[in-house]
């Protein structure tokens, strides 16, 4: 078992104002980004097989949502769901035994990289259909409501996934219903290859909040401060039963789309642009700077990821191949 | 003293209702279930027992409404979704067949999906191409959906009761024209088990097995044909997925003839799938006759009456499907 201290919410104010908030923020920071960078090498050199979509880049979205969440509360995720996976507390181990297809991974071995859930932390699934997790999301948010638990659940999604139907039906459920739910859109200005400014009219994908007169807020998804606050507001309105926000953050994935991407659709001046925005640099630069950390804290907290990540590999390198034979009995839940 | 008598419709409504009274996390959610009473009038007055909060109408919305229905069931509660026709089930597919059917193996077996998909299914309406389709063969065909097709009213609660408790999806396709039909039903909660076939008549000369109303039609046929000296047994497979071939092998050993049975298209239909397996099990050994198969015509319900009833087999079609089995035409 591989773990990074839990995220955990500031007193008051912002993450980066508060030592505890702002150590375990940039914990999840870097654990997303050396776990992803580790699996990215480990494909490169053939050591792990399948497909997997990377987040690097994207940190600061997870990391400021789930530090406004309970461990009790919910997440649904996406295909490129690493960072959610992470910053919810899941065990790194069995993500990355999940990912080199051992039977001690989250799945059995049975859904890599696009399917891990965590029952224990509340990740409801990762999803490999574009916009499938985000009506599961307004249904698990039903059943807080019918359960009376104040409980939240958070549906992840790209921003490809505002033109599915999906979408819109679960806002509008959302809507009507008035759910605890909180919409985040990772906004990375593309799907696979075709932009937003192509996909979509509207400049923001929060306008789009305005259709099921919820409101929609978009902030700066490289700053965990932004998607901090930004999410603890709509989280306070769910909780208190006052329904769904629709939250835009935006960012960009410095990686293609999948293992395939060869960049045709965006140029290298753009990618190095972003790059200039990297959400984990600029989160441990801005704690030295205000005197939450010191250099060597900051490079302290750095070797142990570093280090939480390697026997993550280690552990799961040594677990078991998942196991055939168990195949046909796990289609469905035995009925008691 | 007499049996308790009603109809299908009200043996559906009766196992909801008793469902919802022994178990809080029982709800319903659905297209005009609520004050309407449903389309088919299904949830009548569960709305005034139950209230908004767990007989939840909803938006015309089949895939929100279905991965909602997911969602409340995979943190512990147990929804049963009203479509309101199957045909409109296309709308939610990917609710119903990359999630519900895959979320509990795919994530690894801790996570699962009790939830109820209910829709009315088949033609003989008037409602054409697009409210009368026998779709069962598309989820029957998804590993993780149980399906199960009731045929009576005593087999719509039972069932319905087992797929409640049931702890995987199960889509429960309720054939229009018995909704009215009536039957004794225990007033007692009791399941009938999903994936155990029922022999409802045992005849020594031929084994017809029928899904969903084609079991009723049969079962009319079988009186008529005894009347001719031909005994038939009768099988109901009851649900698709688990499907329990026993009793029809068992049967067939017995008759040495098989005439299967279903309203949906003939090519790629379910009951193409009890043909093969007949013909992969030793009951092939036992055929004296070739597998005979009466199925809907490979065409869209069309609406007129006469055209309607020409593309389904009806009962005189299953009398002399039989009689043209025993004549080995």
């Amino acid at each position: 078992m591989a773990t990074i201290t839990p995220l955990l919410p500031p007193a008051a104010g912002k993450v980066s104002d508060d030592k505890a908030s702002a150590m375990a923020a940039l914990e999840s920071l870097l654990a997303i980004r050396f776990f992803e960078e580790a699996v990215d090498g480990m494909f490169a050199r053939g050591l792990m097989h399948g497909t997997m979509h990377l987040s690097i880049g994207q940190e600061a979205v997870a990391t400021g949502v789930c530090a406004a969440l309970r461990q009790t509360d919910f997440i649904t995720s996406t295909h490129r769901g690493h960072s959610h996976c992470i910053a919810k507390g899941a065990d790194l181990t069995r993500m990355m035994a999940e990912l080199l297809a051992k039977q001690t991974g989250y799945c059995r071995g049975r859904g890599g990289s696009m399917h891990i859930a965590d029952a224990k932390t509340g990740n409801l699934g990762a999803n490999g259909i574009v916009a499938g997790g985000i009506p599961i999301a307004a249904g698990a948010a039903l059943a807080q409501k019918l359960k009376k638990t104040d409980n939240v659940v958070v549906s992840f999604f790209g921003d490809g996934a505002t033109n599915e139907g999906a979408f819109h039906e679960a806002l509008n459920l959302a809507s009507v219903w008035d759910l605890p739910v909180i919409f985040v859109c990772e906004n990375n200005k593309y799907g696979m290859s075709f932009s937003t400014a192509k996909s979509m009219k509207v400049e923001r994908i929060s306008e789009r909040a305005a259709a099921y007169a919820m409101p929609g807020v978009t902030v700066d998804g490289n700053d965990v401060d932004a998607v901090y606050e930004a999410t603890k507001q709509a989280v306070d309105r769910a909780r208190a039963g006052q329904g769904p926000t629709l939250i835009e953050c935006v960012t960009y994935r410095h990686k293609g789309h999948s293992k395939s991407d060869k960049n045709l659709y965006r140029t290298k001046e753009e990618i190095d642009f972003w790059k200039t925005k990297d959400p984990v640099g600029k989160f441990e630069t801005l704690l030295i700077e205000k005197g939450i950390l010191t250099k060597e804290q900051a490079e302290q907290i750095t070797e142990n990821v570093r280090n939480e990540i390697r026997n993550a590999i280690t552990e799961a390198q040594a677990a078991p191949d998942s196991d055939p034979a168990e195949l046909l009995s796990s289609v469905f839940r035995a009925v008691n | 003293m007499s049996e308790r008598v009603i109809t299908y419709a009200e043996a559906i409504r009766e196992a909801i209702g008793q469902a919802m009274e022994s178990d809080p996390s029982v709800f319903m959610l659905g297209e005009d279930i609520g004050v309407y009473g449903g389309a088919f009038g299904v949830s009548g007055d569960l709305y005034h027992r139950f209230g908004e909060e767990r007989v939840r109408d909803t938006p015309i919305s089949e895939m929100g409404i279905v991965g909602a229905a997911v969602g409340a069931a995979l943190v512990g509660m147990k929804p049963i979704v009203e479509i309101q026709f199957s045909d409109f089930t296309a709308h939610a597919m990917d609710q119903i067949v990359n999630q519900a059917a895959k979320i509990h193996f795919m994530l690894g077996g801790e996570l699962s999906v009790p939830m109820v998909l209910r829709a009315p299914s088949g033609s003989g309406t008037g409602a054409a191409a697009q409210h009368s389709q026998s779709l069962e063969t598309w989820f029957a065909h998804v590993p993780g959906l149980k399906v199960v097709l009731p045929s009576s009213p005593m087999e719509a609660k039972g069932l319905l009761l087992s797929a409640i408790d049931d702890p995987n999806p199960v889509i429960v396709l309720e054939h229009k024209l018995l909704y009215k039909t009536s039957g004794h039903v225990p007033e007692e909660m009791y399941k009938t088990p999903i994936g155990v076939a029922r022999v409802l008549r045992e005849g020594k000369d031929l084994t017809i097995v029928a899904t969903g109303v084609m079991v009723s039609r049969s079962l009319e046929a079988a009186a008529q044909l005894s009347q001719m000296g031909i005994e038939a047994t009768v099988i109901d497979p009851r649900t698709l997925s688990p499907l329990d071939m026993g009793p029809i092998n068992d049967s067939i050993s017995q008759t040495g003839r098989v005439m299967l049975v279903q309203e949906a298209p003939k090519h790629v239909g379910f009951i193409a799938e009890i043909a093969a397996r007949i013909s992969e099990g030793p009951a092939i050994y036992s055929l004296t006759e070739p597998v005979k198969r009466l199925c809907g015509m490979d065409v869209p319900i069309p609406y007129a009456p006469q055209l309607e009833k020409a593309v389904v087999p009806q009962l005189p079609d299953i009398v002399s499907g039989a009689q043209d089995l025993m004549r080995g035409v």
